[in-house]
């Protein structure tokens, strides 16, 4: 990486010399490609989305995980915040900006639909909305059937694409025809579409030194322990999307960052017998379409995690490494029993993640490990629910996330797990809410009984999201809530085991 | 004739493609730029007992840091001379003590990091209820009345009395406050500026910096969002970029971030009310006594006519005979409370839809019933003594709502879905809005135009109204070629600057196309007078650009200066009474909710909307001014949680939601799933540009009806005449407690019809997230509904 580049719309741009602390947004407007632009610096409002060139997920992706990993199959354009990104991760990447997509004279479909439907006011979020808007336009899965829900127009268009995109003057109504009203492919010469077909380029590895500070992208999994083992202070990146907030919005700088997103080693995907087993470097997104409704919780809770934008960039590993007291991933986890891989230049170790997470933000990782993968024990339980509590329905962070994994049969609760956020320093388990639902009959009696346990839970506080007594109260009505829908739905529990 | 046709907006296609530049993207193209960054005062009430730049210029990269003693001329920020620039005394937590100037934003921001202040911390003031108890007020404490209020009540059959602490609103325009300032050979500065009032920015830059209005040049390409934030809030920072400029010589940005833009920019001001009223047995209101506290914070700003137009809005579209409001501005250590889309008159109607909210219940009649037996009649006129014109409106908008939405039908729905589902109630509410049109402050309804005519036809208009999303520049190109009678392409619009049109006033109060259409329909129909002669020499039909020829070698004078003032208005700010508005504009809105019963989260199904614009000039930006209003609305009421810390500790007065992760606005989850918006038939106005009326700010106020239809659903949880006090914003946690009291039969507002006593504020606090937990224990009391 003597001169590390980014494609930008098709040409070469250097990065040399770009401190680590400068994100892709403010390296492309320097560049004079000033359409993306700061919203609110924390990948909460996308007026700063791009696209980038990422390798497709396709078809079953068991086993498959070099395609993942970049450089087997197609491409796929993909919406990214990228205030959060840093600039330094580009090295070798592709991005394209609204500039790239088209011109005023020569308008992009996605552009012209929402240009003359009425889909901008002031224009600020806009850049950002036609990128979000192009990258589902693109999306190789994306299917029209015809039929239109409140989340899907009749041309297959998610509308989850555009939730991390915030604009304060149409009252988004304009935006969601102009999704809806895009054509249901794109045109075969479409360049985009034509690129598609080729692999994802692979981030070039190497270090960016700048202002006394270094970003490393190591090639191997190997590099990157050797690296942490060197540099125990090192600040470990995998989609930046809670780094990005703490260098934009609290100043943090680090001596040195390195980033682990793309290590093959990381980016695992399998399904065993007796487990499911996750690279801790798959991006949620990733994950959502590799597992493709396989584990029911999960499928639950992805939609509900952050935004498509940050879903995009964000990886699994990261979120459980960062141990927010409130990550959307570790109720639902919890839950599934799951484990996490620590690899460290010596070796890897097993750890429940019931025993990973030590105080607020705080885990058993050692400094020199990274999270490999994360492994999902089977069979899974057959009656699960994520219930998450939040102002907003799309892009918020939840002030109570609870995950249920139950084991009923022949209306007996033979095993429960419950995973709880926002209501303790951690994620946790709620350990006696389970015990007072084991060995029990799976009766309404059962469910208020272990309800109040539950409403006990934990240690909830007063915050600017909720009220301890709304979180506590929260608690108490996950059970009911859950119990209502298995009672409406007059599942036969005993026999879906 | 291109007004009336729904073009796009003018700008959409270099808005799609990045190509529309804003402030922000004028600096990255600047060449020797510096950039400035504020020293935040890490108290809500303190003294500055030291300052100390020295060690910021030990930071490689810091140019200067400007402080008080910098300035040339008057260091003050506002027009009523109780803004410092550079403050002695701090006034809230996150003012800026004072500004580092840096080669980078980073060399900027860890000067200003370097720079110490020695702070003696002061008793601090958070919110109105703590103002009340303290006497801590600011500006006038006008009274609005009519009619005797206490024979009113005495003479009416039911009588009851509640308060309501309804919280302000962030704008959170997504380009967020942005000033880059030059100097040219001259001296004379050149500030471009994401400002709605490029006129009051430029005096105020030339008041900071000793000068003359004429020294100053203000810009404003167009903003990212306005709503209000940038009509008072962007005179210091332009100020501070433009003193920068001045004392190194090279061109100033000065951007805030989001963070520092939501800490220490102003926001719609938060209300406490005290009401008292009385029905008859009918439900006819027939007396309103009401104390109007807003929160104002630190500074006056708009705060008193903020004020005048809550008070003018307290009865929205209900006549009622005896009136006595008082309304007094509550001086908080907060940010200093400014414009906001209303401009205070959401935070008036919001009483009284509140008042009827809860009433409705407990006067056994349906709610939609209730709004509707009170409108305004025909001839009728309000408390402060204008005749509420064209007052037939309000029942036609209803008439058509209701078959517009198939109201009847789809109550019966929601009511029989309500039977089949123990744990979802769903409810349909309807509210209406009269919103009175020009500004309460007379002087300011004039505006002035630039067209120019070339030789070759075409047309350039320029105009003292600023574009900041809501198509206004779309409009006065529609009405430049109406008016000439030329093509929309033949007519080109150039930036809003105060060299071209001075002495503007704000864009703001819905005005801009009433005042800058008229002024641009003036000047266009003087160049016509001016033609006239020259067509009528030539043969008819001689294509436009001909006769333009003809005139320019005959001498003629091919372009003008429009002028508008609206007649007919005047106001008596001390007696509250007169003719402030031009019109009123009309509107009525229909709302579908669902809500959880486990959680207290809810959905918004469907929205109807029947509203008056006139005869539109331009009908698909209007639909987005209704749409955006609304929606913007419902995020006040149902979403938008401003928190301070009101605790009293060290962060005492701090913002809590400074970022959009914890301040949450309507994202496209908060869209009605189905939304239908239908504009009045038969609408047009006399007397204003051709024949439309102004929208910018009306439609915010219809989604009154997603609050009600919330509480109505909340009520649906109790037994039938429960009467539910719901907390605003309705959040998620507000509408569950709100449920929870439903289920036990509602705590209905107190009935003894006790005088309201503005002092006693002691009660308990409908808001405050804590106590929520003991209100919903208790147990209600319902006497003798």
């Amino acid at each position: 990486m003597d001169t590390p580049t980014a494609t930008v719309n098709g040409t070469d741009r250097p990065l040399a010399g770009t401190p680590a602390y400068t994100s892709a947004l403010t390296w492309l407007r320097a560049l004079g490609l000033t359409g993306a632009k700061e919203g609110c610096n924390e990948g909460e409002c996308g007026a700063c989305s791009v696209l980038l060139a990422r390798p497709a997920p396709t078809g079953d992706l068991a086993g498959d995980g070099a395609d993942l990993a970049g450089g087997g199959a197609g491409t796929e354009w993909t919406a990214v915040n990228a205030c959060l990104l840093p600039a330094a991760a580009l090295a070798g990447q592709e991005v394209v900006t609204a500039e790239g997509l088209g011109t005023s004279r020569d308008l992009h479909p996605v552009q012209r639909e929402l240009a003359h439907r009425g889909g901008s006011q002031c224009g600020y979020c806009t850049p950002g909305f036609v990128c979000s808007m192009a990258a589902e336009y693109y999306r190789p899965g994306r299917t029209a059937n015809g039929t239109a829900d409140p989340e899907h127009g009749p041309n297959g268009f998610d509308l989850h694409a555009l939730s991390g995109n915030l604009c304060r003057c149409t009252g988004y109504r304009p935006i969601r025809d102009a999704a809806f009203a895009l054509a249901a492919q794109a045109p075969a010469d479409d360049p985009l579409a034509v690129r598609r077909a080729g692999p994802a380029p692979r981030p070039s590895p190497g270090r960016n030194d700048a202002e006394g500070a270094a970003f490393v992208r190591p090639a191997t999994l190997a590099d990157a322990l050797a690296v942490l083992a060197e540099h125990p202070a090192a600040v470990v990146v995998a989609g930046s999307t809670d780094w990005g907030v703490e260098v934009n919005l609290r100043a943090a700088r680090a001596p040195l960052t390195v980033a682990v997103d793309r290590l093959p080693e990381l980016r695992g995907f399998a399904v065993d017998a007796d487990r499911i087993e996750l690279g801790a470097a798959l991006t949620l997104t990733e994950v959502e379409r590799a597992l493709d409704g396989r584990v029911p919780l999960l499928a639950a809770a992805f939609p509900l995690f952050a935004s498509r934008l940050i879903r995009n960039a964000a990886t699994l590993g990261g979120n459980l490494a960062t141990a927010s007291p409130i990550g959307d991933t570790p109720p639902a986890l919890l839950a599934l029993d799951a484990t996490v891989l620590l690899a460290a230049a010596d070796g890897e170790r097993e750890v429940p993640l019931a025993e990973f997470f030590t105080g607020y933000r705080q885990t058993v990782r050692r400094p020199d490990e990274l999270i490999r993968a994360v492994r999902i024990p089977l069979p899974l339980a057959p009656l699960t629910g994520f219930h998450k509590i939040a102002k907003r329905r799309f892009d918020d962070i939840s002030s109570v996330a609870v995950g249920f994994a139950l084991d009923v049969a022949d209306g007996v609760v033979r095993r429960a797990r419950i995973g709880l956020g926002g209501v303790a320093a951690t994620p946790v388990r709620a350990l006696r809410t389970e015990e007072a639902l084991t060995g029990r009959p799976w009766t309404e009696g059962t469910v208020r009984a272990a309800a109040e346990v539950m409403a006990a839970e934990g240690t909830p506080m007063d915050d600017h999201r909720a009220s301890a007594a709304y979180r506590s109260a929260m608690l108490g009505q996950a059970l009911l809530k859950l119990w209502a829908r298995t009672d409406e739905a007059q599942l036969d529990l005993g026999g879906r085991a | 004739m291109s007004v009336g046709e729904a073009l796009p907006h003018e700008s959409a296609e270099l808005h799609v493609t990045g190509e529309a530049l804003y402030t922000e993207d004028l600096g990255a193209r600047a060449t020797g730029l510096l950039h400035a960054w504020p020293v935040q005062a890490p108290h809500a009430h303190a003294r500055v007992t030291a300052l100390r730049p020295a060690p910021a210029y030990d930071v490689p990269g810091v140019v200067r840091v400007l402080t008080g003693a910098d300035v040339p001329g008057v260091n003050d920020s506002g027009v009523k001379g109780d803004e410092p620039l550079f403050p002695d005394e701090v006034m809230f937590h996150g003012q800026a003590v004072c500004w580092v100037l840096g080669e980078t934003p980073e060399a900027a921001r860890l000067g200003a990091a370097a720079v110490e202040v020695d702070y003696e911390p002061l008793p601090a003031l958070l919110t109105v209820r703590e103002a009340i108890a303290a006497g801590s007020f600011q500006g006038g404490r006008p009274t609005m009345a009519r009619g005797d209020v206490e024979a009113g009540l005495a003479a009416s059959a039911h009588v009851f009395s509640g308060e309501l602490d309804l919280a302000g609103q962030e704008h959170f325009y997504l380009e967020t406050h942005n000033s880059l300032a030059t100097v040219d050979e001259s001296g004379q500065v050149f500030v471009q500026a994401s400002t709605q009032h490029p006129t009051e920015t430029q005096e105020i830059v030339a008041h900071v910096l000793g000068l003359a209005s004429h020294d100053v040049v203000v810009q404003c390409l167009r903003m990212g969002g306005g709503f209000g934030g940038k009509e008072m809030q962007p005179h210091g920072y332009a100020a501070v970029a433009a003193l920068g400029s001045v004392l190194t010589g090279r061109p100033v940005r000065l951007r805030l971030n989001r963070t520092q833009d939501l800490t220490m920019s102003g926001k719609r001001h938060g209300f406490h009310a005290q009401w008292r009223v009385g029905f008859d047995d009918d439900g006819r209101l027939q007396a309103l006594e009401a104390t109007l506290t807003s929160d104002g914070g630190w500074s006056l700003d708009l705060s008193e006519p903020v004020l005048a137009r809550a008070l003018c809005h307290v009865e929205n579209a209900y006549w009622i005979p005896h009136v006595l409001v008082h309304g007094r501005v509550a001086r908080t250590h907060k940010t200093s409370q400014t414009a906001f889309r209303g401009f205070g008159g959401p935070q008036g109607m919001l009483v009284i839809e509140d008042v009827l909210g809860r009433c409705a219940p407990l006067l056994g009649l349906d709610p939609a019933e209730l709004r509707r037996r009170n409108f305004y009649a025909p001839g009728q006129a309000t408390p402060y003594g204008q005749e509420v014109r064209h007052a037939d409106r309000l029942e036609r908008v209803w008439e058509q709502l209701l078959a517009f939405s198939g109201f009847e039908d789809r109550r019966a729905e929601v009511a029989a879905f309500n039977c089949s589902h123990p744990h979802a109630r769903r409810a349909l509410a309807i509210t209406p809005v009269k919103f009175g049109i020009s500004f309460n402050f007379t002087a300011f309804n004039q505006a002035g135009a630039l067209v120019h005519v070339y030789k070759d036809g075409s047309v350039l208009i320029n105009h003292g109204g600023t574009e900041m999303g809501q198509g206004l520049h779309t409009k006065m190109r529609q009405v430049a070629a109406a008016e000439l009678g030329v093509p929309l392409e033949l007519v080109r619009l150039s930036p809003t600057r105060t060299d071209k049109v001075p002495n503007t006033s704000a864009t703001a109060a819905s005005s801009g196309a009433d005042l800058n259409g008229a002024a641009v329909a003036d000047a266009c129909r003087q160049i016509l007078a001016r033609l006239r002669p020259v067509a009528d020499r030539l043969d008819a039909g001689t294509p436009w650009a001909e006769v333009v020829r003809t005139a320019y070698f005959d001498r003629v004078q091919l372009w003008a200066a429009g002028f508008y003032r609206t007649e007919g208005l005047h106001w008596d700010s001390t007696t509250m009474t007169g003719q402030p508005f031009k019109y009123f504009a009309y509107g009525a809105a229909a709302a579908e909710v669902e809500v959880d019963g486990f959680t207290g989260g809810y959905t918004l199904r469907r929205v109807d909307i029947v509203h008056d614009v006139g005869d539109s000039l331009s009908p698909l930006v209007d639909l987005g001014q209704i749409e955006g209003g609304f929606v913007q609305g419902a995020g006040w009421l149902t979403l938008e949680d401003l928190r301070w810390d009101e605790s009293d500790g060290p962060g005492r007065g701090r913002l809590l939601t400074q970022a959009a992760s914890t301040y949450k606005l309507p994202s496209l989850s908060e869209m009605p799933v189905d939304f239908n918006v239908a504009l009045l038939e038969d609408a047009t106005e006399d007397g204003v540009v051709h024949g439309s009326k102004a929208v910018g700010e009306p439609p915010l106020m219809l989604a009154f009806c997603v609050r009600e239809a919330l509480r109505q659903a909340a009520a649906a949880f109790g037994p039938p005449g429960t009467s539910v006090d719901l907390a605003s914003p309705a959040i998620p946690e507000a509408v569950f407690w709100a449920l929870q009291s439903a289920r036990c039969g509602g705590r209905p507002p107190a009935r003894d019809g006790a005088a309201v006593e503005p002092e006693a504020v002691d009660g308990p606090p409908l808001r405050p997230a804590s106590e929520r937990a003991t209100a919903r224990l208790e147990v209600p009391v319902v006497d003798g509904v």
